[in-house]
């Protein structure tokens, strides 16, 4: 895990949750989720935080799964600094499971599932294993005022789908009070939004940077948080998504998930999808 | 009418499951009563059977706010047949201003009128409003011997109707078969419903609930199919829908959707009182367990 910059603490607390302080927090944070193995479309977001500024980067689990050659997802992590907290691929990962547990009810889409599974599990060296189950499994700090908590999945569940159709507001505020937060950010459902609650709490799902968000537009997001607001920007950013799509080609995974990446609509793994997720896209 | 001797049953070391959360909460907005009388349906849903009364909207309207005010993420409605309920649209109205919706079906009931009403739905709420419509098999000779004669040719007009204003239902479908054919079988519902129209075909298995009219189609459970701690063991309740989730019928709040006519699972007036546990004494609930099933989407 990279060190703390501006002289601020760190500590891992009780349900491995790391608690920050420092003077940086109070800066521009970039939050980014779901590289799924996408380095070109990880760096793209990395530089474009990095130019408008971010103090800090934060990135809220799942490396690997679907994108090629997981081994330069890391290398990317320690250069700009992120403190990465674990999403359940990661987990899987760390604890040598057989796959990633999706239990879909298409075959193909099991069968998608545990190839790509099997992909980034046969590339994942044992040094990756050991940092990736030393990861927190959510990060907290205090900034203006407000109480931050990132977290994977949702802040009691690191496998909970906060989708924005099927996320009650009445829900969201019970995770915020239970979980003593009153910004929640996460991820693991690659598609984003946020929302501000009628009790003020706000959830941010900052979307995947590894596979656009079923809306026709190849792209990364994440989210970005200028200094002295509380008012995230989900950012799309773009990259170069045919040099990603042929690397894939090379590496021979399968022709859905190229096509996802160079058409930015979800072509596998649908039926996770709350109907009006679904209706937005095409397939 | 006579209860099914599987569920009196009781096991005297049966674990308990805790009651972690209010998040969904289900309403037998039909009752028992049905249009279908299918020969494996759990709670013995008919055209007669009165055991639980269909429940108006002012009925539902109090459980539906106290839901509220537990922080409930989503509503589940079901039956017996809920289009039965004529207040349907407005208890669904009612609810998606709370949160996200499904309604279970089986769709035999939804023609063109009804099929826009619950398009006019969708389009009105930021909340998803699923349609679940339970069909079990492919064609009529594999499904009208379960789900009665001529309910197949219905239930697809229903999905037509469906299809036809952009509504996109989950199939669920009781696990009649074998596991060996399990993955042919699954294929062959994702493929018939393309066939219907529905080009984003979705399907839920659910496994089948030795109690109700199933047990005179195969069985009931026997003693052995029963939970005790040894299962209990390191197992993570929350795979359990009843550690989050309470049912509502005209008698009354239910541990869950599935054990409706059993005496002890019925925990109380209020939702409030029934966040307490519950004792897995039932051979459901080693369904439950044995298959990690959960009746949501």
């Amino acid at each position: 895990m990279p060190e703390l910059n501006g002289g601020g603490t760190e500590r891992l607390g009780p349900g491995r949750i790391l608690e920050l302080s420092g003077g940086d927090l109070e800066g521009g944070l970039a939050f980014l989720g779901g590289p799924y193995n996408n380095h070109l479309a990880l760096r793209a977001a990395l530089e474009d935080a990095t130019r408008r500024g971010a103090s800090r980067i934060f990135c809220l689990g799942d490396l690997g799964g679907f994108g090629p050659n997981p081994a330069r997802i890391y290398p990317l992590l320690e250069e700009f600094h992120v403190l990465t907290l674990a999403g359940n691929y990661d987990r899987a990962l760390a604890e040598r499971h057989g796959d990633c547990g999706c239990g879909y009810t298409h075959p193909s889409d099991n069968a998608f599932a545990q190839l790509s599974y099997a992909y980034t599990n046969r590339r994942t060296t044992d040094r990756d294993r050991a940092w990736l189950d030393a990861l927190p499994l959510g990060i907290r700090f205090a900034r203006g005022g407000r109480r931050y908590l990132l977290c994977h999945g949702s802040p009691r569940r690191i496998n909970e789908f906060l989708w924005e159709s099927a996320s009650s507001d009445g829900f969201l505020m019970r995770l915020a009070r239970d979980a003593e937060a009153d910004q929640v950010l996460c991820t693991h459902t690659g598609i984003p939004w946020q929302r501000t609650l009628p009790n003020g709490a706000r959830f941010v799902n900052v979307g995947a940077v590894g596979r656009p968000a079923n809306d026709g537009r190849p792209g990364a997001w994440y989210a970005f948080l200028p200094a002295a607001t509380h008012e995230a920007e989900l950012v799309r950013v773009d990259y170069d998504q045919e040099a990603l799509a042929r690397e894939m080609e090379e590496e021979r995974l399968p022709r859905e998930f190229v096509e996802t990446i160079r058409s930015g609509w979800w072509t596998t793994c649908l039926e996770i999808l709350p109907a009006k997720e679904r209706g937005r896209g095409i397939f | 009418m006579p209860r099914p001797e599987a569920i009196s049953l009781r096991s005297p070391s049966a674990p308990r499951v805790p009651s972690l959360a209010l998040d969904t909460l289900w309403v037998q907005v039909a009752g028992t009563l049905c249009n279908l009388t299918c020969r494996h349906c759990f709670v013995s849903c008919s055209p007669t059977n009165h055991s639980h009364e269909i429940m108006s909207l002012a009925e539902v309207r109090p459980f539906l706010e106290e839901a509220e005010s537990l922080g409930v993420n989503d509503f589940y409605f079901t039956g017996g047949e809920p289009f039965l309920n004529r207040e349907l649209p407005e208890i669904l109205k009612c609810a998606l201003r709370i949160g996200p919706a499904t309604v279970l079906t089986n769709a035999t009931l939804i023609g063109a009128a009804r099929a826009r009403e619950l398009r006019g739905l969708v389009e009105a709420s930021r909340y998803s409003l699923e349609v679940r419509v339970s069909l079990d098999g492919v064609t009529a000779e594999t499904n009208d011997p379960i789900r009665g004669e001529g309910s197949f040719e219905a239930t697809v007009r229903g999905l037509s109707e469906l299809a036809r204003v952009g509504i996109n239902p989950i199939l669920t479908v009781a696990q009649t078969w074998s596991d060996e054919e399990d993955h042919a079988l699954r294929a062959g519902f994702h493929e018939f419903l393309s066939r219907a129209g529905l080009s984003r075909p979705r399907v839920k298995v659910l496994p089948l609930f030795r109690i109700g009219r199933e047990v005179e189609r195969t069985r009931g459970y026997a003693e052995a199919e029963r939970l005790t701690e040894e299962h209990w063991r390191g197992f993570d309740p929350w795979i359990l829908q009843c550690s989050t989730s309470r049912m509502v019928t005209s008698r009354g709040v239910f541990v869950c959707p599935i054990l409706v006519d059993a005496p002890d699972a019925r925990m109380g007036r209020t939702i409030r009182e029934t966040l307490r546990p519950f004792r897995l004494a039932h051979g459901a609930c080693y369904t439950c367990w044995a298959t990690g099933a959960s009746c949501r989407n």
